[in-house]
C-alpha cells in the first residue's frame, strides 16, 4: 500500500515538474485597518473573478480567516498556484470604547471586540500552517509598530518568506521609504490595493518569491 | 515599574515569562525586560493577552521592542543553537502605556499613572 502512495506522490511532484506549475498557501498579515482584505480581494477577484470578504473603515473588520484556495497567479512567465488566508488584524490590544467612538452601539462593541480577540488569537494559530506571508502595512503610518515587528520576526525565525506590501500609496501622506528604512532585509512593493496600482508588480513578486 | 534582569530571564522557560508578564501587567506595573522575549514567545504573548482581555477591566498590553538581532555563527549552526539575540523590552497595560514615538535609534513613551 505504501509502494502506491509513494507513486502517486513521485507522479504528483512529476507533473509539478513537467508543467512548472508550484503551490504555497500564505497567509495575508497586518495591523487592523492595513488594507489586508481589499488586497484579499484583489488578488482572488483579478484571478478567479470572486470576492472574499467584507471592508469597512472600523478596526477589525475581518474577525474571522477567510481562505481561498487554488488561485493561479500567472506572472513573469511563471505559474503559481495559492492558497490565500486573509486573516483578521493582529493586535496587543482590543478595546471595546473605540469601536464605540466609530458609531456602534455599546453591545455591538462589545460583540466586536470579544470576536476580535477571537480572530486575534486565529490569525497566530494559522502562522504555523503557511508557506509565506504577504504583510500588509499602512504606508501612512509609522511602519515601527509592534505588530509589524513580531510578524517579521517569526517569519525570519521560521526561516519562511515574507514580503512586505506598503499599501496605501494613493494616499498623500503615504511614505513607503520609511517601510524600507524600517525592514530593509526584505522586499517591499508599493501599490494602492484599493485602485490596482503597481498591482502587477505584487503579482511578479509572489511568483518569484513563493514559486 | 519593574525591571528584570537577563540573568532571571535566562533561567525563566517561555510559559514562565509570559505568565509573570502578564500577572505583572495586569496588576498595573510596567515591565522593562533587560533581554526581550524570542519572536515566538513574542506572539504567544499576545496569544494570552487576549484570552485574559476583559471587557471593563483588562484591555490588552503595549509592547516595545526592536527587532531580534541575528548572529548565526559557524559554531552555532554546528551545536544546533538558533543566535537570534533579543532586544530589550518595554511592557505596559494598554490603558497606562502608550507609545508617542518609535524610530531606529529610540522608543518614547507615556506613562498614565492611577488610571
Amino acid at each position: 500500500m505504501s509502494v502506491i502512495r509513494s507513486l502517486k506522490m513521485n507522479f504528483a511532484v512529476w507533473i509539478k515538474w513537467i508543467f512548472g506549475k508550484k503551490r504555497a498557501r500564505i497567509g495575508i498579515y497586518g495591523p487592523p485597518n492595513a488594507g489586508k482584505t481589499t488586497l484579499a480581494n484583489r488578488i482572488v477577484k483579478d484571478w478567479s473573478g470572486i470576492e472574499t470578504g467584507g471592508i469597512s473603515h472600523i478596526p477589525h473588520e475581518t474577525r474571522r480567516a477567510m481562505r481561498t484556495d487554488g488561485v493561479i497567479i500567472n506572472a513573469n512567465g511563471s505559474s503559481i498556484e495559492l492558497d490565500i488566508v486573509d486573516t483578521p488584524g493582529m493586535a496587543t490590544k482590543i478595546d471595546f470604547r473605540e469601536f464605540m467612538a466609530y458609531g456602534l452601539e455599546e453591545e455591538e462593541a462589545k460583540r466586536r471586540a470579544k470576536e476580535a480577540t477571537e480572530g486575534v488569537i486565529e490569525a497566530i494559530k494559522w502562522l504555523e500552517n503557511l508557506d509565506g506571508i504577504l504583510l500588509v502595512m499602512d504606508s501612512t503610518e509609522d511602519p515601527y509598530t509592534q505588530v509589524n515587528v513580531t510578524v517579521v520576526g517569526n517569519m525570519e525565525a521560521r526561516k519562511l518568506p515574507l514580503l512586505i506590501v506598503a499599501n496605501k500609496m494613493d494616499l498623500p501622506k503615504a511614505a513607503p521609504s520609511r517601510i524600507k528604512a524600517a525592514f530593509p532585509q526584505h522586499p517591499i512593493v508599493t501599490i494602492s490595493a484599493l485602485e490596482g496600482s503597481n498591482i502587477d508588480d505584487l503579482y511578479v513578486a509572489i511568483a518569484r518569491h513563493f514559486g | 515599574m519593574d525591571l528584570i534582569s537577563a540573568e532571571r530571564l535566562e533561567s525563566m522557560s517561555s510559559m514562565e515569562k509570559i505568565r509573570l508578564i502578564l500577572s505583572k501587567v495586569k496588576r498595573g506595573n510596567i515591565v522593562v525586560l533587560e533581554m526581550g522575549l524570542t519572536p515566538e514567545e513574542e506572539v504567544k504573548l499576545i496569544e494570552m493577552t487576549m484570552t485574559e482581555i476583559r471587557l471593563d477591566e483588562f484591555s490588552g498590553i503595549e509592547i516595545e521592542s526592536y527587532p531580534v538581532k541575528n548572529e548565526s555563527t559557524f559554531l552555532n549552526k554546528i551545536l544546533g543553537k538558533s543566535g537570534i539575540k533579543t532586544r530589550m523590552t518595554v511592557i505596559g497595560p494598554a490603558n497606562q502605556l502608550r507609545t508617542i514615538e518609535k524610530d531606529k535609534y529610540q522608543i518614547s513613551t507615556k506613562v498614565s499613572v492611577g488610571d
